[in-house]
């Protein structure tokens, strides 16, 4: 079987840095970032390839800032 | 990355379109934000975004209307239901929710609450339990549990001095009006997906006009418990879900066996 490839896209500006979506990722590719946005809260990022798009993160999110694409 | 995957056909997950493109109010970290989400989701899903009726109740999560892409009314303190009940009379053939907080329908609702329920209206009520008045900064609720520490219970809930916690939840079962009930989380994934088939289920049980869908949704309030959102899902875990253990109580009118 191929190997699922999957990525996701966050709308920085709106993460609220609650963190909810880092323990709940499969692949521990996520992870909160140095940086901050314009209201002053770090933003979750994806920092490795590994993601697997089972969507996880985006589905707890609750503020839904993440969209999840994945390879057919 | 493989940023080359960033195709719409790709796709998998995206916040939804039912919802409006408004920032959310709410704190980091709070249930409410997922809540609104999955029902809208199932809104879009069943493809009733015009024929939905939302009421908004006092509380934090009375700007729904502004996050929620469909009609929603907001209603006085704890008067949903019975606003609910006039909206679906007067235009039975629309799918009627209220979405409400603790404060709000366990605490000055509560005689709305019992008897649209009672009555078996054809309506969704659901009901975020948080144990606790979040909007006004953390007071001590009917829901609040034993011993747990609330602005205006700084040592505790003393259950031989404030009562109990009220099982809302157990309590509108035992109505005949009421059709279905059922008490959900939304800090996990598994959860989310479970709340979302709950959601879905009490939706399609009102077109059915079978009576009230009632679906607790056990949340979180990290302001108001002041934790991190993550210990505050933790806590939640450990304290709220035996008191409030999640589950179907009641489906298709008949009581499930534990």
């Amino acid at each position: 079987m191929a190997k699922v490839k999957g990525v996701i896209v966050v709308d920085t500006e709106r993460c609220k840095g609650c963190e909810v979506c880092i323990p709940v990722c499969p692949v521990n590719v996520i992870a909160m970032s140095p940086k901050v946005n314009g209201k002053g809260y770090n933003y979750m990022e994806q920092i490795a390839e590994e993601c697997t798009g089972c969507s996880n993160c985006a589905v707890v999110c609750p503020d839904g800032v993440i969209t999840v694409y994945r390879s057919k | 990355m493989y940023t080359e995957l960033i195709k719409p056909e790709n796709l998998v997950y995206t916040k939804t379109k039912v919802m409006t493109d408004k920032e959310l109010s709410y704190c980091p970290g709070c249930g409410h934000g997922t809540a609104h989400r999955i029902i809208m989701e199932v809104i879009e899903e069943m493809g009733i975004q015009g024929e939905t009726i939302g009421v908004a109740p006092v509380g934090c999560s009375v700007l729904a209307y502004e996050f929620m892409n469909i009609d929603v009314q907001q209603a006085a303190h704890g008067r949903a239901p019975a606003l609910a009940t006039a909206i679906k009379r007067l235009w039975p053939e629309k799918y009627v929710f209220t979405y409400q907080g603790d404060g709000d329908l366990a605490a000055i609702g509560t005689a709305e609450t019992i008897h649209a329920c009672n009555r078996g209206e054809n309506i969704v009520i659901v009901f975020i339990n948080n144990g606790i008045y979040g909007m006004t900064g953390g007071q001590m609720a009917p829901t609040t549990l034993p011993n747990m520490k609330s602005s205006t219970s700084p040592y505790g809930r003393d259950e031989t001095e404030m009562g109990h916690p009220l099982k809302m939840t157990e309590l509108v079962a035992n109505l005949p009006g009421v059709y279905y009930v059922t008490r959900q989380a939304v800090h996990k994934p598994s959860h989310v997906r479970k709340a979302k088939k709950a959601i879905r289920k009490a939706f399609e049980n009102t077109a059915k006009k079978t009576g009230v869908s009632f679906v607790e949704i056990v949340s979180n309030c990290n302001s108001g418990w002041k934790m991190r959102p993550t210990d505050a899902n933790q806590w939640m875990e450990d304290n709220m879900f035996p008191y409030y253990p999640l589950g179907d109580i009641k489906v298709d009118g008949l009581f499930v066996n534990k």
